[in-house]
């Protein structure tokens, strides 16, 4: 599929990201022009190719489930924007009724 | 004596000795700081009176005779996407502009007897080659101060060219260690992946994103990945493998080594006096004892677009996480919550970040997944078995590190739609192998670096080949 700027806008909505029209402009050329370079993939046949995840084989490790001391609440919140009773406090979430 | 122009081996020898003391050498340094950086931009935040701190009770602990790490009162510096515990931790974006972390990076704990002189200019999430992306200003290349100091980790590399830092810490994800080094004339070592844990460093890339040590010498950087290397529970991609001694066999010489010369590397469009250093060294590598032999990397000219969907499709999901709830900045004035996210994000972020994020979804999103990202990561896996090949054939590659010498500020708009400038470097990252790069002399003025890649875990090779190459180039003087 090719990107435009409906695309572009849609996807912006995707990943909770205010554009102004003149930045949509933009990163719809800049896109799809990578896109179009990133085309020459297509060119290459990757019939039975495993996906590369990790570029180091790694194995799961298991560990003792051990009680340790965590960030305090106080450490936890000291850097947020706004904070209240000990919370996160973020705007409206549900209408009034 | 102008210590701050040494390079750690030594000063670590002449503090051992208590022939200079850590405060003596971290004074000279901030020194250079309060000289140059007003001009050159390569921290964003210094950190003079705690440098002097941990100075002086280095000292101390030396006056009584406790045992100190071998780096011990060398003044270090920290780009600014790795964690300090109540010290500001910028990203160089909006974002992040007054973020104080409530934890050390394990690599910030790690060299924490190392006065820390600053936080170093970067390219805004590491996302960029020339540190002009920065939300506070570009940095400039101490060679040139029109030209840019290279990126990501342009601070960095700047910091410790100009004796503004004697070393320094990066991160490479796609070649943000290795350009910079090359652009500003010192070492830069991008080590395996999962040789150094990341924890508290702020992720762009996962699946390759690495901290590794600028210095002044190769010896400086064997020295330092000695002390950042090693498994660490924090970061579930750290590796179990046990870590070498580099510097034991560092100056054994190259006699008899096999050095692979990948043959679409030189086919690349590379600057005529990049070209010219790269033969140099080849001959002095032979010259040293080893032989050059061509290999093939036949899937190279892919590398970068697998990096391109790669590295987004991963970073997009990484910075999801600046959400303006918990840290950072946050949009003032929301009606409701999905509109604070929204505005945060996009006031909080730069072109570049906001670029890659889009990219990133797009190319993980419902419908093109199959399509961009799995088929990326096929193609990755072709690159990297590229690498095996070719290491059945030899011990160790040697590469341009840049196609092209240090550019002007500015200049990169000319750039765009270039989309093979990282060639060199990115596909060490797709791959996971270490990587240095080392400066090979000047070329009209600027310096010239070349890259050495391993096999996994074998940075032993590289360091040893790069420690060769330096005594036939010499180390660069301090700018």
């Amino acid at each position: 599929m090719s990107i435009n700027r409906e695309v572009v806008e849609h996807v912006a909505k995707l990943a909770k990201l205010a554009i102004s029209e003149e930045e949509a402009e933009q990163f719809t050329n800049e896109i799809a022009g990578i896109l179009a370079y990133a085309e020459k993939l297509n060119a290459l046949d990757t019939t039975g190719v495993d996906p590369l995840i990790s570029p180091v084989p790694m194995q799961a490790v298991l560990r003792d489930d051990i009680v340790e001391e965590n960030l305090s609440q106080q450490e936890a919140l000291a850097a947020a924007p706004e904070v209240q009773d000990g919370m996160f406090k973020v705007p409206r979430i549900i209408e009034e009724e | 004596m102008e210590l701050y122009r040494k390079p750690a081996h030594e000063l670590s020898k002449l503090l051992a000795k208590k022939e200079i003391s850590a405060r003596e050498l971290t004074g000279q340094v901030l020194e250079q700081i309060e000289l140059k950086d007003k001009e050159l931009g390569a921290f964003i935040t210094v950190t003079a009176e705690k440098a002097l701190e941990t100075a002086r009770e280095v000292d101390e602990k030396r006056a009584k005779g406790e045992e100190l790490p071998l780096l011990a009162g060398i003044p270090l510096a920290l780009k600014d996407n790795i964690c300090t515990k109540g010290l500001r931790t910028t990203c160089a974006s909006k974002m992040l502009e007054n973020y104080q972390p409530p934890y050390s990076a394990t690599v910030v704990e790690k060299l924490s007897q190392l006065p820390l002189v600053g936080k170093t200019n970067l390219d805004e999430f590491a996302m960029g080659a020339s540190t002009e992306t920065s939300f506070f200003k570009p940095t400039r290349n101490p060679w040139d101060r029109e030209r840019v100091a290279g990126g990501s980790s342009g601070g960095s590399a700047a910091a410790v060219a100009a004796g503004e830092a004697v070393v320094a810490l990066g991160t490479d994800t796609g070649g943000s260690i290795r350009q910079p080094a090359a652009f500003c004339g010192v070492v830069g070592l991008k080590p395996t992946y999962g040789r150094v844990s990341r924890y508290g460093a702020v992720a762009f890339a996962s699946s390759m994103d690495q901290i590794g040590p600028i210095t002044r010498s190769v010896e400086d950087a064997a020295l330092m990945l000695q002390e950042i290397a090693g498994e660490d529970p924090r970061d579930a991609a750290s590796s179990r493998e046990p870590v070498a001694d580099y510097t034991s066999g560092l100056k054994q010489g190259v006699a008899g080594m096999k050095i692979g010369i990948p043959k679409e590397y030189l086919a690349l469009d590379l600057d005529p006096s990049v070209r010219q250093r790269f033969d140099e060294a080849c001959k002095a590598l032979e010259d040293a004892g080893a032989s050059c032999i061509e290999v093939s990397l036949p899937h190279t000219e892919y590398a970068a677009a697998v990096y391109y969907i790669v590295a987004c499709g991963e970073a997009s999901s990484n910075l999801a996480r600046f959400d303006g709830v918990r840290f950072g900045y946050r949009a003032p004035d929301s009606p409701d919550t999905t509109t604070m996210y929204s505005n945060t994000r996009g006031e909080g972020f730069g072109f570049e970040v906001k670029k890659r994020i889009l990219l990133g979804t797009f190319a993980l999103s419902s419908g093109q997944y199959d399509l961009y990202y799995s088929k990326a990561q096929k193609v990755r896996r072709l690159v990297a078995d590229d690498f095996k090949n070719a290491f059945t054939k030899c011990d160790c590659l040697l590469a341009p590190t840049t196609t092209m010498l240090p550019f002007k500020i500015g200049e990169i708009e000319s750039l765009s739609g270039q989309y093979e400038l990282d060639l060199c470097t990115i596909p060490a990252n797709l791959a996971g192998l270490p990587a240095l790069s080392v400066p090979v002399g000047l070329s009209q003025g600027l310096p010239v670096g070349v890259q050495l890649v391993g096999k996994h875990f074998d940075e032993e090779t590289i360091l040893k080949v790069g420690w060769a190459l330096e005594q036939c180039f010499g180390p660069m003087e301090v700018k």
